[in-house]
């Protein structure tokens, strides 16, 4: 099995692994990186994403061969319970959840489109959201959560 | 006048050891042990703050403890809008309980009077600075007693946790990603299972060829019970690999065959039926029927479609097999391992851990049997095992396609004289635990199978399935309600969110709307004439007016009402829903009104309303089981679309807090109230009424041929 050298959320990583295996199955079934979760396996769901560069991707359905060399985050790498990622903070603050499983993936496309566009529109913060599902209907909750963040980002 | 004599709560009549309930531990800490189940609904906080008031500590020094049957009281099922009732209750009475027994023994060490002792904080003091606290006395105070009758939990006004929007105490966890789900819980030496499904409704597998799967090189194992078979192997990747080598060498039988997905009232009212008289109710004097409203309402096959795949966990040792699950009853679920595994129940631990929302029962507690056999030819390993994406989507069960007829008679003045109310549906449950056989998927495929259960409805009393909230609130002077349960069952249906409710609160809702319009009045002005009860009429009246209802009529705007008891006995809740629409709509706006009584928790009742509003509005615009005569076909996201972010309309909550009144369960009070709103503003927007749902642009297009 070829070695694949990547960053993951700013460490240098080699890992030896057939190139069509997942993104998602080396992060959880072998570096135990849990916060991407498995929802769908198809990338319709958004559970599962990840952040290369300032685009947040489906890495259920992303083969280990094209993320040789590139920069992934996952949720982890937002920010810890003592440094937290104004995202974090904001979801805490809007209690923007119910059950959570498909937040790790939304705190994924919001940082992305934090990235990419620091003070979005609440038109384009549902857009940037919406190749991730929600079941519980905690949407609104989760916008505002993150247009929170957005101003707190521009207020530092 | 004698006054009854007090009694228990019930989850505290069943399990009345305080000791099963509350203890504190070495740490300065409090241990609180519900038997009920956090499924994303907030459950845990709501019950830790009703624990910290009425021990008087802070809310962090409380542990929640997961349910497990090994020590938790036996809370039955986490479902029906009852945990705030049942645990909650059960909770605050024993928490009074133990407060009180240690003012007594706090009362004997210090030599003051117990009722001169106050508690903060755990700490016991009184006058003259003397304190001990819950934890020095906790050697002296025994709470293997179980819990007396008479004890008076705090007021109302003197309560300073609950009723205030705690923040929930899973939410960190969540969001800095520590692994609370279990599917992120890796026990040391965990092995990936994979179970085989036919792809056709109904097929049994008749023969395995397992000689492919066997030349795999990361294979662990193959495991066959009769129909039964799947894969164990160290890593997920290589247990998909041999499931779908393992697939190759599957043959199955022919399946049975589905309904016409196109026409679902034709098939529900052309099979073999058990009917029941819900509720009659005979007028004194009525004035003569003119003329009589006949309409049918049908709602599809809805999937509970969980956002994770269901998972479990299990591990053997000996004739002792451990057991982790998301479902939301681990005694239950007990029950039906012990009589598939022929195994004494106390072989068998089940403990819960957190997995997505289920909305119902999903496949939680069918992966629990997958794992539990699955784990036989481990070794004595644990495996975990995950259900796919496709298997999710057509395993599961459904919630139960309806077909409901109203029959309205009006008099001349087109008011309301007769109302007969007849559904026809399968049941709406068919759990496991509550039956002597068991009620999970892989039992109906082992070599000894058990029939699959055809669903059934909870007594009337429990709230009722098919029939759940189809006797009106209104003060019709005659009705006659009907149920008719399907004792046929192509589709594998059990428990959704609401059972019947929203069905039926959406036909009920629907036809009041058109009687409405039909005598040129305001449809909140007639709800409110035809209600008794003013808890009903404020919730509706707060909607109206937050809403301001109703707003001028401007083109292709229209709005709609609705309203419901859930069940009859639990939240009140009105909608108001404004839509956009010409040939397909959009749901702009929901402005709801709901009273919980005791709102426990504000903020946490909100969002429940809220997401149940958004659920229930996909439910309405987009969701449907699609099959043809042979198979489930809405097997992905892009077969069973829900609603997205940019199709989410806003939606606005207000509670009316009623903090003397006994709390109930929020989760289900929207659906019906929602489904009838936004049907009600499609009227009010294009002038048509669809009656099947989902509300798609197909249906409202047919709608506006039919009417034109």
């Amino acid at each position: 099995m070829p070695t694949i050298q990547f960053q993951l959320n700013g460490a240098a990583m080699a890992v030896d692994a057939d190139p069509d295996q997942t993104l998602l199955e080396v992060l959880r079934g072998r570096l135990g990186v849990t916060g991407p979760h498995f929802g769908c396996g198809a990338g319709e769901c958004g559970a599962c994403h990840v952040m290369i560069g300032d685009r947040a991707m489906a890495s259920c359905d992303m083969p280990m061969w094209s993320v040789a060399g590139k920069d992934v985050v996952t949720i982890e790498g937002l920010g810890t319970a003592e440094q937290p990622h104004p995202l974090q903070r904001a979801f805490i603050s809007e209690q923007a959840m119910q059950c959570g499983y498909c937040v790790a993936g939304i705190l994924i496309s919001a940082a992305a489109l934090l990235k990419r566009n620091p003070s979005p529109t609440e038109a384009e913060v549902r857009t940037a959201l919406d190749r991730n599902l929600c079941r519980c209907g905690s949407h609104n909750r989760m916008v505002r959560a993150v247009l929170r963040a957005a101003s707190e980002m521009a207020a530092t | 006048m004698t006054l009854p004599a007090p009694s228990l709560p019930v989850s505290l009549l069943a399990n009345p050891r305080l000791s099963s309930w509350v203890r504190f531990t070495g740490d300065s800490r409090v241990a609180i042990s519900p038997g009920k189940v956090e499924i994303g609904q907030g459950i845990v906080t709501a019950l830790a703050q009703i624990a910290a008031d009425e021990l008087d500590v802070e809310i962090g020094r409380i542990e929640m403890i997961r349910a497990s049957t090994a020590a938790s009281p036996n809370e039955g099922v986490t479902s029906g809008s009852l945990s705030i009732q049942q645990s909650g209750r059960a909770l605050r009475h024993a928490c009074a309980e133990v407060r009180q027994r240690f003012l007594v023994a706090a009362s004997e060490r210090l030599g003051v009077d117990a009722s001169l002792l106050d508690v903060d904080d755990g700490v016991i003091s009184g006058p003259g600075n003397v304190r001990t606290s819950y934890w020095e006395l906790a050697g002296d105070v025994s709470l293997d007693h179980d819990a007396t009758a008479g004890v008076t939990a705090k007021t109302a006004a003197t309560r300073a946790v609950a009723g205030h929007s705690v923040q929930r105490v899973d939410i960190p966890d969540k969001v800095f990603a520590r692994p609370r789900f279990i599917h992120d819980y890796a026990l040391p030496g965990l092995l990936h299972g994979r179970v085989l499904r036919p792809n056709v409704s109904g097929a049994r597998l008749i023969a395995l060829d397992e000689a492919m799967a066997r030349a795999l090189p990361v294979f662990v194992a193959i495991a066959r019970d009769g129909g039964f078979a799947g894969v164990v192997a160290d890593s997920e990747m290589a247990a998909e690999a041999a499931l779908k080598t393992l697939r190759k060498g599957a043959t199955w039988s022919e399946g049975e065959p589905l309904p016409d997905e196109d026409d679902l009232a034709g098939f529900l009212k052309s099979q073999p039926v058990e009917t029941t008289v819900i509720d009659t109710r005979t007028a004194a004097s009525t004035t003569k029927a003119a003329r009589t409203l006949r309409r049918q309402y049908t709602r599809p096959y809805i999937a509970h479609a969980s956002i994770a795949p269901s998972c479990a966990m299990a591990r053997w040792e000996g004739d002792r097999v451990q057991v982790w699950t998301h479902s939301q009853g681990v005694y239950l679920l007990r029950a039906d391992l012990a009589i598939v595994l022929r195994l004494p129940a106390e072989n068998i631990v089940v403990e819960h851990m957190e997995g997505a929302g289920c909305y119902g029962h999903n496949a939680a507690d069918d992966v629990a049997l997958d794992a539990v056999l699955l784990a036989k030819a481990a070794g004595g390993r644990p495996v975990r095992v995950q259900w796919s994406r496709h298997d999710e989507m057509s395993h599961a069960p459904f919630g139960a396609a309806m077909a409901i007829e109203i029959a309205a008679d009006l008099d001349a003045d087109n008011e309301i004289v007769g109302w007969r109310h007849a559904i026809w549906s399968n049941g709406h449950a068919a759990r496991p635990g509550r039956a002597a056989q068991p009620a999970l998927l892989a039992a109906t495929e082992i070599a000894n199978p058990y029939p699959r259960m055809i669903s059934t409805n909870p007594p009337a009393a429990n709230g009722g399935g098919g029939d759940r909230n189809s006797v009106p609130l209104y003060d019709f002077p005659a009705w006659t309600i009907i149920s008719h349960r399907l004792l046929t069952m192509p589709v594998r249906t059990s428990a959704l969110r609401t059972l019947g409710a929203q069905g039926n609160v959406f036909a009920i809702e629907s036809l009041l709307d058109e009687i409405a319009v039909l005598r040129n009045e305001d449809p909140v002005a007639f709800r409110l004439r035809h209600l008794r009860d003013e808890r009903a009429k404020d919730v509706i009246r707060a909607a109206a007016q937050r809403a301001q209802w109703k707003p001028e009529k401007r083109t292709g705007i229209g709005y709609g009402v609705g309203f419901a008891r859930y069940k009859n006995t639990g939240a009140y809740c009105a909608a108001i829903a404004e839509i956009e629409g010409s040939d397909d709509i959009r749901v702009r706006r929901l402005t709801l009104a709901v009273d919980v009584g005791e709102a426990i928790n504000p903020d946490g009742v909100i969002n429940q309303i809220e997401g149940g509003a958004i659920q229930a509005t996909s439910w309405v615009l987009k969701e449907r089981v699609r099959f043809d005569r042979t198979r489930i076909a809405s097997t992905s996201w892009t077969d069973y679309p829900i609603l997205t972010f940019s199709e989410v309309p806003a939606v606005d909550v207000e509670i009316i807090q009623r903090p003397e009144s006994e709390p109930v369960g929020a989760g289900e009070a929207a659906h019906g109230p929602i489904a009838a709103a936004i049907a009600n503003a499609v009227h009010d927007c294009l002038g048509v009424r669809v009656r099947d749902l989902p509300i798609t642009r197909d249906k409202i297009i047919a709608a506006m041929e039919l009417a034109s």
